[in-house]
């Protein structure tokens, strides 16, 4: 049985691949705001909603979130090949740049321009990242309890600078019992 | 970089990436610790070097491992500091998507999506707010966040413009 939110369009490896090729190739200063772009906004090849059910995901299992992500993207529509083709897509085409980065570094060594490049471009991308959990929090039931989750959450580690996993472990059982409950 | 320290490090990275919940940023103080300070196969400030390069490239911010390997052994370095980042993704996170896909409805695993969801959104807002506060000093650097997140919210245009004018703007000497 489906979820009633999920259709399941029909994607090849070859998509597969490009897409999560341009996404890796225009991931400056990070690759969430990029992936969900590609993936929600250009593909449809997931709801906004589901999205964001993948990267918590993602987020819970070790290694980096859009990776685990493209990895559970490329198996919903490819199986262990299609998360192969995919991980190949995002990841395949970094490494051949950094390692012409590495080469250009040790003949001359790192320009003091790209240092003030990347300040200009880090301002801009932590933009990027806010407009993303923008669009994200968008997807929350209008109701109280996602909310407050969601605020205690940031208030804890954002302004509180509580240490991550002692807030996810105090939060987390509870939020998950409760959805349990409520059956949402 | 003789063979033993490079099967070593890979081997720490190998158990650090099945640990690393949180993703590459929880993990960056450790591989900082293991290259610079306990086994000093870079300096400090190659460390640094290294690391701002890596942010320049497209892609995960996560490849500045992969550029330590290059640096440290070439070809092989690489591949054995990129292999262990794979492996969680491809074994674990595989292994998981196979049960979502297989029980879209199972009610424990639905409890977990809807109700954690909310608390990685909240996550992500305070990580964004951090990044805000960590990457600007003053005003003007405030101000292209917001400027940029409005933009994009409200406009559609190509982001990728953005992040040039936001290089352009630092060349210039504008922060």
């Amino acid at each position: 049985m489906q979820q009633s939110d999920s259709h399941k369009p029909s994607v090849s490896k070859l998509e597969l691949f490009l897409t999560f090729s341009r996404i890796t190739l225009s991931s400056f200063g990070g690759a969430l705001f990029w992936a969900r772009l590609g993936i929600v906004e250009r593909r449809r090849w997931l709801s906004e909603r589901e999205f964001a059910e993948f990267l918590t995901i993602g987020q819970l299992l070790p290694g980096p979130n859009v990776l685990n992500l493209t990895v559970l993207v490329g198996y919903r529509f490819g199986g262990w090949s299609g998360a192969a083709v995919s991980v190949l897509g995002y990841l395949g085409w970094p490494f051949l740049v950094v390692i012409g980065m590495g080469m250009l570094y040790q003949q001359f060594g790192a320009l003091p321009q790209v240092q003030l490049a990347l300040s200009g471009m880090s301002k801009v991308a932590a933009g990027l990242l806010l407009a993303t959990v923008v669009k994200l929090a968008m997807v929350l039931p209008r109701r109280l309890r996602p909310w407050l989750f969601g605020l205690l959450a940031f208030f804890a580690v954002g302004v509180m600078r509580w240490p991550l996993l002692w807030v996810v472990a105090a939060l987390a059982p509870c939020a998950v019992f409760l959805a349990w409950k409520a059956k949402d | 970089m003789e063979r033993g320290g490079l099967s070593a490090l890979f081997l720490h990275l190998m158990a650090l990436w099945f640990v690393a919940v949180g993703g590459p940023s929880a993990i960056l103080p450790d591989i900082h610790r293991y290259v610079v300070d306990a086994h000093q196969l870079l300096s400090n400030r190659e460390f640094a070097e290294i690391y701002t390069l890596a942010q320049a490239a497209p892609g995960p911010n996560v490849m500045y491992t992969t550029l330590i390997g290059w640096h440290l052994a070439g070809w092989s370095g690489a591949l054995a500091t990129t292999i262990p980042l794979l492996v969680p993704a491809m074994t674990l996170t595989l292994v998981v998507g196979h049960f979502i896909e297989r029980y879209p409805d199972a009610p424990i695993l639905r409890a977990i999506r809807r109700g954690l969801t909310p608390i990685t959104i909240g996550l992500m807002f305070a990580g964004a707010t951090v990044l805000m506060r960590a990457v600007s000093h003053d005003w003007r650097g405030y101000l292209t966040t917001v400027l940029t997140a409005a933009i994009v919210l409200r406009l559609t245009c190509n982001p990728l413009w953005l992040l040039a004018a936001g290089a352009l703007l630092g060349i210039a000497g504008v922060f």
